[in-house]
């Protein structure tokens, strides 16, 4: 049997599956066109109430955006957390990257000096229910109020002793890991543009 | 060649209670004990299951005619993604809370059995009619399901319902029920009622059966 009278056997046994994938396809996009945007609307507002928690006594109303490039060469949407009477009190800086089980998002927040972090907020995640899916509960995050933002975090298995130390959940050490290199991987990336940032008089 | 199966009506019939897709054929069991500790999470997931259940079964009905025996597994995996994905969206722009307390489990609605089992057994060897009917049934009677473990978790847990409050302020609460292990002994104990209770009815007809219930609560 040739070459061609073969192909011409596939197409004929699978053109419905390629159809309906081409099909479903387009009728994905219409629905994300359609739909889109209200979700970046529920994640921005969803950002901007986890600002107060991120950088206490930041008022979201005030907040200031604005895009930086870090050192990977990639632009990253930074919050700037500023106070009702317009001080600065703060940065609001988006991280992800790769889980146990699929992306992770988070936001972290950071002191106006870049010297300590001052919150952690889960936006995104689908580690395993009832295990991974503690990084959203507030013992896992209120660990990372208070460590030092230059010295990267480690992650251990018993009680932490140093500084930069985050105590692992049980039974989910690779998520509980994920997030701590997520967050060493962003401020690495971004602690050189915005102490610029900060320098320059923001 | 006419395939020739049941009519509309029994499988509407069928699929809410005497073939019940979760107390008699056990499928869906993770959305059954996954998201059941409250009524709000409990029925979302019930809605976007049939609607994904009722876009599938018509869609594979409607094409019945083209599908290739071997490919028609993809074709079935590939009709109720798409659906999962958009009620997926719908719900993260609509009730993004909602969505978020479902998290992983609106995605997995695409390995729910009871969707491709009714694609298999129904939609791709009847009329759209019949398969239609056939959805409806089956959802019909997976968020009766749902319901019914969520009642009973929601109200001894949280002595709320659907939000609202149910139960004296004296109740304590039972934690347990609203965790894991709680949606384990309630599906347990409400499969052993359903089971029990088909039996009897077979046996000694159906009053006898509420009879009993009501001398084995005294």
């Amino acid at each position: 049997m040739g070459e061609a009278p073969r192909r011409a056997g596939y197409l004929a046994q699978a053109w419905l599956v390629v159809v309906l994938a081409l099909l479903y396809g387009g009728g994905l996009a219409a629905v994300e066109t359609l739909v889109g945007g209200r979700i970046a609307e529920n994640r921005r507002q969803e950002t901007y109430a986890a600002i107060p928690y991120l950088v206490p006594g930041a008022d979201p109303g005030h907040t200031g955006e604005l895009l930086l490039v870090g050192d990977d060469g990639r632009e990253t949407k930074v919050y700037q957390a500023v106070g009702p009477a317009g001080e600065h009190l703060g940065w609001v800086v988006p991280a992800s990257g790769q889980g146990f089980g699929g992306a992770i998002e988070v936001l972290v927040g950071l002191d106006a000096e870049l010297g300590t972090i001052t919150g952690l907020y889960v936006l995104e995640q689908r580690e395993t229910p009832g295990l991974g899916d503690h990084i959203r509960g507030d013992a896992f995050r209120s660990q990372f109020r208070g460590r030092p933002a230059e010295v990267p975090l480690s992650v251990v298995k018993l009680e932490a002793e140093a500084e930069h130390e985050i105590r692992a959940i049980t039974g989910a050490t690779i998520s509980s890991e994920s997030v701590a290199n997520i967050v060493n991987q962003a401020l690495a990336n971004l602690r050189g543009p915005l102490a610029r940032q900060a320098g320059g008089g923001g | 060649m006419r395939h020739e199966g049941p009519t509309a009506l029994e499988r509407f019939v069928n699929g809410v209670l005497p073939e019940n897709p979760v107390y008699r054929q056990l499928l869906g069991m993770c959305p059954t004990l996954a998201v059941t500790g409250a009524m709000k999470p409990a029925m979302t997931m019930a809605a976007a299951t049939a609607f994904v259940l009722i876009s599938a079964n018509l869609l594979v009905s409607a094409i019945r005619g083209l599908l290739k025996p071997h490919l028609r597994i993809l074709v079935f995996t590939l009709t109720i993604a798409t659906f999962v994905t958009v009620a997926d969206r719908f719900l993260a722009a609509y009730m993004y809370e909602m969505s978020k307390q479902l998290g992983p489990y609106v995605p997995l609605i695409i390995v729910n059995c009871v969707i491709i089992s009714r694609c298999e057994i129904c939609a791709s060897k009847q009329g759209v009619g019949v398969a239609l009917a056939d959805a409806l049934g089956m959802s019909l009677g997976f968020a009766l399901a749902l319901a019914s473990i969520a009642t009973v978790r929601e109200i001894l847990g949280s002595a709320s319902w659907f939000g609202l409050p149910v139960l004296p302020a004296s109740w304590p609460g039972w934690g347990i029920m609203v965790l894991p292990p709680g949606a384990f002994v309630t599906l347990g104990l409400l499969l052993g009622t359903a089971e029990w209770a088909s039996k009897r009815r077979a046996t000694t007809g159906i009053w006898a059966t509420v009879r009993g219930l009501w001398s084995w609560r005294r």
